[in-house]
């Protein structure tokens, strides 16, 4: 029986369930009818998505930047806007993951900075190519791990103890290397560079290594236990734990994933730059957190996107872009980012209302 | 020698003393009714059952083995299940996701595996068809009503086999033909040797499918009786501290 049929049952005997009117094989295919039944369909589901709407904001400002300048729409400028965009985007898929947890990571500029130091020094000294990949990811992680510990075992907030992370990170950097530059990357320095500046089949490799992470995030936040639980936790915390959740490892789990996506993203950014300072990612976490947020990922927890990472980092990248070649002086940039962040804010409020 | 046997549980939250020295026991194949005020420390019973909070003092034994439960899962292990009176359900996943909450079928394939949403879908759609529920296994537990999201905790207790299955107030927030489709199902459980405590407010309820009356006044069990052996004026007035004990 289609669930069309039950339906039409129901409405001529307006007022009675269909309980009282259908015998019991008709139970079953009620029951069967509601298993089946989605909400929406698979495009309703789409539309109701802040990525979808962001994305359409990204075709919209295009669309107008192609009759404003020539230079738009160049294969050169694509190339600029994605590779610039791609190592904020890796960070923000990271980031992305804390803020579904109701966390925030306010660290990740400066640990940008101090993996670009830990790095640099490793290579400086004459160690392969392997050996700063190493050292670079394990500064990110005994960072990402004392955040996590920190939030999730002495029940801190993640703001406090982030925004304390920024600070010390910052400082630690500064001091090993001596408040000096690198640009020496020892005997791999021509393949680091070639990984973190050059492109394959005209795409740059940073921008594949974007695809690669959105993909297995995106594989993770549908089809593993791990993203499942993180989502749970954003959710209801205390829920999660009573169903056996084990909520402290997993958000420590979190900050760690966070604090690596921004180790892969300096690995791949001194590589570009050809250099590295202890200066680096100064007011980075404002554009990552930016680009999370006007991705679809919503401060209160609960809700992740893979694809809104680099969808929000583009919408960041390209509002820097458009202003650039439409000619608005520089100092105009911050602005129209915290501009769209508000409103991205503000459109998942509407949105939400129009919910319940 | 009994299914779950409880010794002297006490419960201090700092200055109040939510229970004072329980006894409680029941059998498999058994149904126990715990009845009491608002505020009388049922539901704190149960999270100690259930592994949720620890005894200030006092001994909880399974199957004649004194047992600690350190976190909720533990009592999972041992074969016990709790519905909770708030339910504790992820508002933002949907009702089949909850109902696996924790415990998510998965496939595999050698050294992966992935979510089994199917599986998890059709298994939370007859569980929720066992239970009479208009609950769609995709819909968000947000956009629920309280009798669906009821639906959703019960049938969180149905993918295991227990021993034990606690039920803090199930059907506070259903509906006439569901509260007939969880006390059938009390009695189901019941009748394959499971052992069932029932919180609950409504007294034909308790009366329909418990052996047995539990009654706590201030955190002390005043009494428990078989339900043959007393009646719901009785129980009443043991509530409500009419009857002092029995
Ligand atoms: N986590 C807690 N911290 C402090 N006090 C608590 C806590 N949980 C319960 N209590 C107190 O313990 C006492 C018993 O509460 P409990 O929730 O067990 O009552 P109940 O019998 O389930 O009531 P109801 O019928 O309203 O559900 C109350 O005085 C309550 O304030
Ligand atoms: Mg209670």
């Amino acid at each position: 029986m289609t669930e069309e049929l039950t339906d039409q049952k129901q409405r001529r005997h307006p007022g009675r369930g269909p309980v009282d009117t259908l015998n019991e094989m008709d139970h079953a295919a009620i029951d069967d009818s509601i298993t089946s039944r989605q909400e929406v369909s698979g495009f309703g589901s789409m539309i109701r998505t802040q990525p979808f709407w962001v994305f359409l904001a990204i075709l919209a400002i295009g669309f107008v930047m192609t009759f404003v300048s020539d230079a738009f729409m160049t294969e050169r400028n694509m190339f600029n806007i994605t590779r610039n965009f791609a190592f904020f985007g890796i960070m923000a898929l990271g980031m992305s993951a804390v803020i579904c947890t109701a966390g925030i990571d306010l660290s990740v500029g400066s640990l940008l900075g101090l993996c670009a130091i830990t790095l640099g020094l490793t290579m400086q000294a004459g160690w392969g190519i392997e050996v700063g990949f190493v050292v670079c990811m394990l500064t990110a992680a005994a960072v990402g791990a004392i955040n996590g510990v920190l939030i999730a075992y002495l029940k801190m907030a993640p703001f406090v103890v982030t925004l304390g992370m920024l600070a010390m990170a910052r400082s630690i950097a500064m001091v090993i290397s001596n408040n000096k530059m690198i640009y020496e990357f020892g005997p791999d320095m021509e393949l680091f560079e070639w990984i973190g500046g050059e492109s394959m089949l005209g795409v740059p490799n940073v921008v594949w290594v974007l695809i690669l992470m959105t993909a297995g995030f995106w594989w993770v936040w549908r089809y593993s236990t791990w993203g499942r639980w993180v989502i749970a936790i954003g959710g209801n915390a205390q829920a999660a734990k009573l169903s056996g959740i084990p909520v402290e490892r997993m958000i420590v789990s979190v900050y760690m994933v966070c604090s690596m996506c921004t180790g892969l993203a300096a690995f791949m950014f001194i590589g570009y730059t050809g250099s590295a300072t202890n200066g680096m990612g100064v007011t980075y976490e404002l554009n990552v957190i930016a680009a999370s947020v006007i991705g679809g990922a919503n401060l209160m927890g609960g809700v992740v996107y893979a694809l809104g990472a680099p969808i929000g980092a583009a919408l960041v990248e390209l509002i820097r872009n458009s202003l650039l070649l439409a000619g608005i002086p520089a100092l105009w940039q911050q602005f129209f980012v915290g501009l769209f962040l508000i409103l991205a804010v503000l459109l998942e409020q509407i949105r939400s209302r129009g919910r319940s | 020698m009994g299914l779950l046997n409880l010794n002297g549980i006490t419960k201090s939250f700092g200055a109040i003393h939510a229970l004072n020295g329980v006894d409680l026991s029941i059998d498999p194949g058994e149904a126990v009714g715990l009845m009491g005020d608002n505020g009388a420390g049922k539901s704190t019973l149960m999270k100690i059952i259930a592994g949720n909070f620890k005894p200030t003092s006092g001994e909880i034994r399974i199957e004649d083995k004194s047992v600690e439960f350190h976190k909720p899962i533990d009592a999972r292990y041992a074969g016990i299940e709790i519905v909770y009176q708030d339910l504790a359900l992820c508002d933002n996943l949907t009702a089949a996701a909850n109902v696996f909450l924790g415990r998510e079928a998965k496939k595999r394939i050698g050294p992966f595996s992935w979510l089994d949403h199917g599986a998890m879908y059709k298994r939370a759609g007859e569980l929720f068809s066992e239970l009479k529920s208009e609950t769609r296994p995709r819909d968000l537990v947000r956009q629920m009503s309280g009798g669906q999201r009821q639906a959703v905790a019960i049938a969180r207790t149905r993918l295991s086999d227990p021993k034990l299955v606690l039920m803090d107030e199930p059907t506070a927030a259903i509906s006439v033909r569901q509260v007939a489709e969880v006390l059938a199902l009390i009695k189901r459980l019941k009748d394959t040797g499971h052992a069932v405590i029932l919180v609950s407010h409504r007294m034909p309820d308790v009366f329909d499918v418990c052996d047995r009356v539990a009654v706590l006044r201030r955190g002390t069990k005043v009494a428990d009786k078989h339900i043959k052996e007393t009646s719901p004026e009785e129980v009443t007035g043991l509530i409500t501290g009419a009857i002092e004990a029995a």
